[in-house]
């Protein structure tokens, strides 16, 4: 991808922010990482030698007849049964931590929660689930619905708040008197009775929170094409026939972009904590879902095991606070008051 | 078809102000409150008055940027008054608009290409090759390097802007250019420059000008005839070689009397107008001038005066009701 030059420039104001670019990407990485969740944290071997032949139990299904074995079911590579079996005639290949996020771990040398161990290297939560595995997958489910969340929020609010400005009037007044209205109900409220009404998986709960969350970028877009739209340049473009939608995208959206970009960052941490705080509270993802909000909960009911607290919070506080770090250099690149 | 390219009847455009609660009309400012005037293809025509007066409002509504509220706009003999924005397509491309402010009126994100090039995609002119070749013409004929079009419009002066918007509104080969001030934003050694651009446009294009601005020197020296206007009317329309010698009206003399003389050893006697332009939202009764005026009779507060006619050998109207009666400076 070509940049121009304004870009080329806020780049390397980017990139002179060490702490931003850093952070940028080590958050991709830990990202990247958590994307591969299967490969890193999963109960099934990655790579299975039987017979002379190559298996890859992580994606497909093999019975445990394939095996030798007995049942027509899929194998459970976890039981020493179906291990031995296999280990006679060839060899198996684990992932690296050999626990999915559903995965329970039944030798447990304590009762559930345990601390850690060598097998679980961050314990165990109360149901004997491996806490490492569970972080990995909740990571990846958080920043995925945050992106999505920001993704689908920005394109609402910039659309609602272009057409307000743009048209100004009416439209503008509506608009506003229903957003000052719509942003007064209580939110977290709405969705507790929601999500209680309708069982919550992911993307409704995207969509519950999407219906209250569209806002954050309409006033500044508002305001933004306000301001544009009688720009001498519009007018040039008025003037020369091009028509309402074009004007918008091509001669004012651009502007509302910086003030816009600036913001994605702290909405994405803002739309991962509503995710946090509804699965603390037990309304949001699915009982049995990896998620950060729960395994919190899970410290704050098991005070005698600290290392489900402390883990959820680490990963919790750093992944904001990388995202905050993100958020302050590309506002800093984008600010033209220091560009010229 | 009527003699003129563009013609305007009784021309209002009323801005309402909205507020309260309810967002009702609590007033309207009176921006344009009956224009009539007509433009000749070929000739320039001069708009000049006091900043507030109408004139922008004038040259945008004529463009139809602005609705008008009442009145007709004939351009070419086609009514364009009300016409939607899609059929005004077609005109479009035959009048165009220079503006004011050079450092406002370019996108700062497109390069120069991309802002010559949108006319021509808008009305889907051309191949690339040819949209190409038509930039580079462009570019040639208001002065400026082939090598600007791939520069953003901050990295020239304000002078080479004007001539990249001048590019712009003649990229459409239009006849008609409403020109808005183009030159009282920029340096005074740069504003003969774009001036002689212009009158060099207008012979190779033969282009109509209507040409929009505050100060009359300029206006006297590049237009055939002169509009000067007053709160949203017409006061006084005279041919540009004799308004020095015949002004009819007394803002137009007081207008005249403000031009500067270059020569030290000339004293004239100035008329300074007393007060300030009174709101266009409360314009005052009778003659919109009365307050400042220095002859002001009783008829004046109370009557509104015509547009009149006052020459037998030439088109010189004038809107006062003691029109060449009164005393010469």
């Amino acid at each position: 991808m070509k940049l121009n030059r304004l870009n080329q420039e806020r780049w390397h104001k980017f990139k002179a922010n060490r702490r931003g670019y850093w952070s940028l990407w080590l958050f991709l990485s830990l990202f990247i990482v958590s994307l591969l969740a299967e490969v890193i944290a999963n109960d099934k071997p990655l790579l299975v030698r039987f017979q002379s032949e190559f298996y890859f139990p992580f994606l497909v299904e093999y019975a445990e007849t394939e095996f030798g074995g007995e049942f027509e079911m899929e194998a459970d590579y976890r039981d020493e049964f179906v291990r031995e079996l296999i280990t006679e005639k060839g060899w198996i290949l684990e992932a690296p931590i050999p626990f999915s996020y559903t995965t329970i771990n039944h030798d447990l040398p304590s009762p559930a929660p345990s601390p850690p161990s060598d097998v679980n290297w961050l314990g165990t939560d109360d149901k004997g689930r491996d806490v490492v595995a569970r972080l990995i997958y909740g990571f990846r489910i958080s920043v995925l619905f945050g992106l999505f969340l920001t993704f689908f929020s920005s394109i609402i609010g910039i659309a609602a708040g272009a057409v307000q400005g743009y048209y100004g009037g009416r439209i503008d007044i509506l608009g506003q008197r229903f957003i000052e209205v719509w942003s007064g109900m209580p939110t977290l409220f709405l969705l507790i009775i929601l999500s209680s009404v309708v069982q919550p998986n992911f993307w409704w709960l995207l969509g519950i929170t999407l219906l209250f969350g569209w806002m954050a970028l309409v006033g500044v877009v508002r305001a933004e094409f306000l301001r544009g739209r009688n720009f001498a340049y519009v007018l040039a473009a008025k003037a020369l026939g091009v028509g309402d939608r074009q004007i918008m995208f091509r001669h004012i959206l651009p502007n509302a972009m910086v003030a816009s970009v600036t913001f994605l960052p702290f909405i994405l941490g803002g739309s991962i904590t509503t995710l946090t705080s509804l699965d603390f509270l037990g309304f949001g993802l699915p009982v049995g879902s990896p998620s950060l909000g729960e395994l919190l909960a899970q410290g704050k009911a098991n005070l005698q095991a600290p290392w489900l607290g402390i883990s959820a919070f680490f990963i919790l506080a750093s992944m904001l606070s990388l995202l905050v770090f993100i958020g302050e250099a590309v506002r800093d690149a984008f600010d033209p008051r220091k560009s010229y | 078809m009527s003699e003129y390219l563009l013609e305007v009847k009784d021309l209002k455009k009323h801005f309402a102000i909205f507020g309260g609660i309810f967002l009702r009309q609590i007033a309207t400012v009176f921006a344009l409150d009956g224009i009539s005037f007509g433009v000749k293809q070929g000739e320039t025509v001069g708009l000049v008055g006091e900043s507030g007066c109408g004139k922008t409002t004038l040259g945008r509504t004529l463009l139809r940027l602005y609705n008008p509220t009442a009145g007709e706009i004939h351009f070419k003999g086609q009514d364009i008054t009300s016409i939607s924005q899609s059929s005004l397509q077609n005109t479009r491309r035959e009048m165009q608009m220079i503006f004011q402010d050079p450092y406002e009126s370019l996108n700062s994100r497109h390069t120069v290409r991309q802002i010559l090039e949108e006319p021509f995609l808008i009305h889907q002119i051309g191949t690339t090759l040819e949209r190409k070749k038509r930039i580079d013409h462009l570019l040639e004929v208001v002065g400026l390097p082939a090598s600007a079009k791939d520069r953003y419009p901050h990295e020239f002066s304000g002078g080479q802007r004007q001539r990249i918007g001048i590019a712009r509104a003649i990229a459409l080969d239009p006849q008609l250019v409403v020109c808005d001030e183009p030159v009282s934003a920029l340096d005074v050694s740069i504003q003969s420059q774009i001036l002689n651009l212009l009158l060099e446009l207008q012979e190779r294009l033969g282009l109509t000008y209507i040409f929009i601005a505050h100060d009359l020197s300029v206006v006297k020296h590049i237009s055939d005839r002169i509009i000067v206007m007053y709160l949203g009317h017409i006061v006084e329309m005279i041919k540009s070689t004799s308004i020095v010698e015949n002004p009819l009206h007394p803002y137009t003399q007081a207008l005249v009397s403000a031009i500067p003389i270059a020569d030290p050893t000339v004293r004239k006697e100035k008329i300074i107008l007393q007060g300030d332009v009174p709101s266009p939202i409360k314009p005052p009764r009778g003659c919109r001038f009365h307050t400042r005026c220095i002859y002001v009779q009783d008829i004046c507060r109370t009557q509104f005066p015509e547009l009149k006619n006052y020459s037998e050998t030439e088109e010189h109207r004038v809107a006062c009701h003691f029109a060449g009666e009164l005393g010469r400076h």
